[in-house]
């Protein structure tokens, strides 16, 4: 088994407690596991990513080699397609589809959304809107893994139990409300692909 | 027992608290940061008493490492690259007086620039100090240099360099920990003689340090992070340095590798590994990031032998951190690649944060500078060096710590009036001193502007060792009272911050101006971890 994930983001948006909940899951597994953050100047409004390695087997490099990278999961949609060198022939491409404007010259998001179509393997998701309506809005996060989690081939249950202890401390209720978030996710992912 | 996940930083970090370390110096600087933090927030090193400290710089935090060490306690010293010219001083010299306690120097580069104005190879102070180096290939060896390392320089009485570089600190591996290790108990060197520089006594000193290279060789020869992997196919012979190894193997089926490959974890290189792969392949191809030190050495100045390739040939790209496709490039092996990014994507550059400080402080110097136009402003190293980009396009200059102030008074000094400085309270302390002392002795007519957002923000919020020093600083310097100007910069203070930077700027002598408002990140984070306990009380009651 092995995954090469890329994660996508904009300093700020947490893409590394989606890291933090697939790698517990992955560890708790026995997987071996490496991730490459990034931390200093890029994490003030900039562009942001992290290749996330597991596998079943030693990994070598903690860079995932261009184009062989199993799936991009971003919490952004036109962050989604800078890593899309990235991306190997049959990757999945899951995203977030509401825009975080901090430049004037962001695209149009037809435009964007046309780029992602072009994957015959991605999910698109509004995850904010999700997580608000669920009355929990930072926990769109949870939803985008939510929808990664079919094609991470670790089982549900570990990364659900990933996010009780990670999210433990902080309390029963915020448990609840990032599982059901991760629940939500993962249901919209099936639906789509049905 | 498990494995702990960790960046390389934390694993440094655990592996120096696991070896005995009583001390821990650093000024912060990305990506060494998190080395100190971790000890910083550690119950082990608290219980240990272990002492972790932010110093005003790094040549305050390397003179305390020697210190501790000089008392025969384990010291760890942590900075980025470019933080080590600023502690070369003591860098350099702690080699001519040798340790006492194990004293360990982590000097973390940062090859292609991800968050720094230069690329330059810590390897290269390391030999030019005379003293061993350790350079890890993965987190574990991070952790596991650590312990070797202190052996290493109590062994000899020297300190040991450990070089690593972004990719390495800023990435999360599982980590098995050692047997923990007592700290020392003080005790004096036994020759109290040794930490005395006078020329008679350096020279010694520096006969003994050249009489131990061919021990420090001698170790890297026996030692288990260079590692010889003999393989059938010597048409090529491979050295891979630190993480250029994992970045090689993953170009292979299985991480088999067909060429013999010699694995570099440990300097002064092994003479003999280097010499036995060299005579029995047909060329050498060599991979480590930063500056080509291996392939230079190996090379020679003649370039007379078998073929070497590697940065200086163009085999490898000249600069840039490396990575698996441009080992697979220099290899001829096949190059992958996804899809162009599309070009719809526009950039999105690092930016102040929404409610900074720096924002309004720049938006009323913008203003003040309208009259007599662009091209005045020197910054330093910080957050406020976004000033630089749109909007604000805001600063000229970006060079090292603290060269604000100094070269704003040699502007001044040929003519450019006025011309004004901009620096950030922990820059100020770090370099920024002596450098306003020199305009005041020189009665420069220069402004000074020292942003005060009480913390080292770009780094993360470490406390500032400024905080609620500033003015004084200024006046024990001698900048005239008068002329040292707080400000709040918030938008609704706009017209009064506007007039005292334009009355400050019109003086002709040294003038300060300090807004001063806490970092939004800060803040935030306080108010968010006030929250918590908040709950904490509210559940416990």
């Amino acid at each position: 088994m092995k995954k090469d994930i890329i994660l996508a983001g904009v300093g700020g948006q947490g893409i590394l407690s989606i890291a933090a909940t697939i790698g517990t899951a992955a560890l708790s597994k026995g997987l071996y596991l490496k991730q490459a953050e990034v931390h200093g100047m890029s994490q003030r409004g900039g562009d942001v990513q992290s290749n996330l390695r597991i596998s079943d087997r030693e990994i070598a490099s903690d860079l995932i080699p261009m184009g062989k990278a199993d799936m991009i999961i971003s919490v952004e949609p036109m962050e989604s397609l800078r890593y899309l060198p990235m991306l190997s022939a049959g990757g999945w491409l899951i995203t977030n589809t509401k825009p975080f404007i901090n430049i004037k010259n962001y695209p149009a998001m037809d435009k964007i959304m046309a780029e992602i179509e072009i994957f015959p393997r991605h999910i698109a998701l509004d995850a904010d809107e999700i997580a608000r309506q669920m009355g929990s809005p930072k926990s769109a996060n949870m939803v985008i893994l939510g929808a990664a989690s079919p094609f991470l081939d670790i089982e549900y249950e570990s990364l659900q139990d990933a996010i009780r202890s990670i999210f433990r401390k902080k309390g029963d209720e915020v448990v609840q409300v990032n599982l059901d978030a991760l629940e939500a996710g993962r249901n919209l992912a099936m639906s789509k692909m049905n | 027992m498990q494995k702990l996940l960790l960046l390389g930083d934390e694993a440094i970090a655990q592996g120096a608290i696991d070896a005995g370390l009583s001390g821990i110096y650093a000024y912060p600087g990305t990506p060494s940061t998190e080395i100190t933090e971790y000890v910083m927030h550690s119950k082990e090193a608290k219980t240990g008493k272990v002492v972790a400290s932010w110093g005003a710089n790094e040549k305050t935090a390397m003179e305390a490492g020697l210190g501790m060490s000089y008392a025969g306690k384990r010291a760890m010293v942590c900075m980025k690259h470019v933080g080590l010219n600023v502690a070369a001083d003591a860098f350099v010299n702690s080699a001519i007086t040798g340790a006492n306690g194990g004293l360990i120097v982590v000097a973390a580069d940062d090859p292609s620039m991800h968050s720094s104005q230069n690329e330059q190879d810590s390897r290269f102070y390391g030999k030019f100090a005379l003293i061993p180096i350790l350079e890890p290939g993965n987190q574990q060896e991070a952790y596991d240099m650590v312990h070797y390392g202190f052996e290493l320089s109590e062994k000899y009485r020297i300190p040991v360099m450990m070089r690593i570089t972004t990719r390495l600190a800023h990435s999360r591996s599982g980590v098995a920990r050692k047997e923990v290790r007592q700290q020392n108990e003080i005790r004096l060197p036994e020759n109290l003689k040794q930490f005395i520089l006078l020329p008679a006594n350096a020279r010694k000193q520096y006969k003994s340090l050249l009489n131990s290279q061919i021990s420090y060789i001698l170790e890297s020869e026996k030692s288990p992070f260079n590692v010889m992997i003999d393989n059938p196919d010597k048409k090529l012979g491979i050295i891979a340095c630190g993480l250029a190894y994992n970045y090689l193997i993953e170009n292979f089926e299985n991480h088999n590798v067909p060429h013999p490959v010699l694995r570099i974890g440990q300097y002064p290189l092994p003479e003999k590994q280097i010499r036995e792969l060299y005579d029995s392949c047909d060329s050498l191809l060599i991979l480590e990031d930063g500056y080509p030190l291996v392939e230079e050495l190996v090379r020679g100045f003649m370039n007379n032998g078998k073929p070497i390739k590697g940065r200086l040939d163009g085999t490898v790209p000249r600069d840039g951190e490396l990575n698996p496709n441009i080992i697979a490039r220099a290899l001829g092996l096949e190059d992958t690649y996804g899809r162009d990014i599309p070009a719809i994507v526009s950039s999105r550059p690092p930016s102040l944060c929404k409610g900074c400080p720096h924002i309004y402080s720049y938006n009323a110097l913008n203003e003040a500078l309208l009259t007599v136009g662009k091209g005045r402003v020197f910054s330093d190293i910080g957050c406020y060096t976004l000033g630089a980009l749109e909007p604000f396009d805001a600063i000229n200059s970006c060079v090292d710590m603290g060269a604000s102030i100094t070269m704003a008074k040699g502007a001044a000094d040929a003519g450019l009036v006025p011309s004004i400085a901009v620096i950030g309270d922990s820059t100020f302390t770090h370099s920024g001193i002596t450098g306003l002392l020199d305009a005041v002795v020189a009665k420069s007519p220069i402004t000074v502007m020292i942003l005060d957002n009480a913390t080292t923000a770009m780094t993360g919020g470490q406390d500032s060792a400024a905080l609620g020093k500033i003015e004084d600083i200024c006046e024990a310097l001698g900048v005239e009272k008068d002329h040292i100007r707080i400000l709040n910069p918030l938008q609704k203070h706009h017209e009064e911050n506007l007039a005292v930077m334009q009355e400050e700027i019109a003086y002709n002598g040294v003038s300060v101006i300090i807004p001063r408002r806490e970092c939004i990140q800060t803040v935030t984070r306080r108010m968010r971890e006030a929250k918590k306990q908040q709950l904490i009380e509210k559940s416990e009651a």
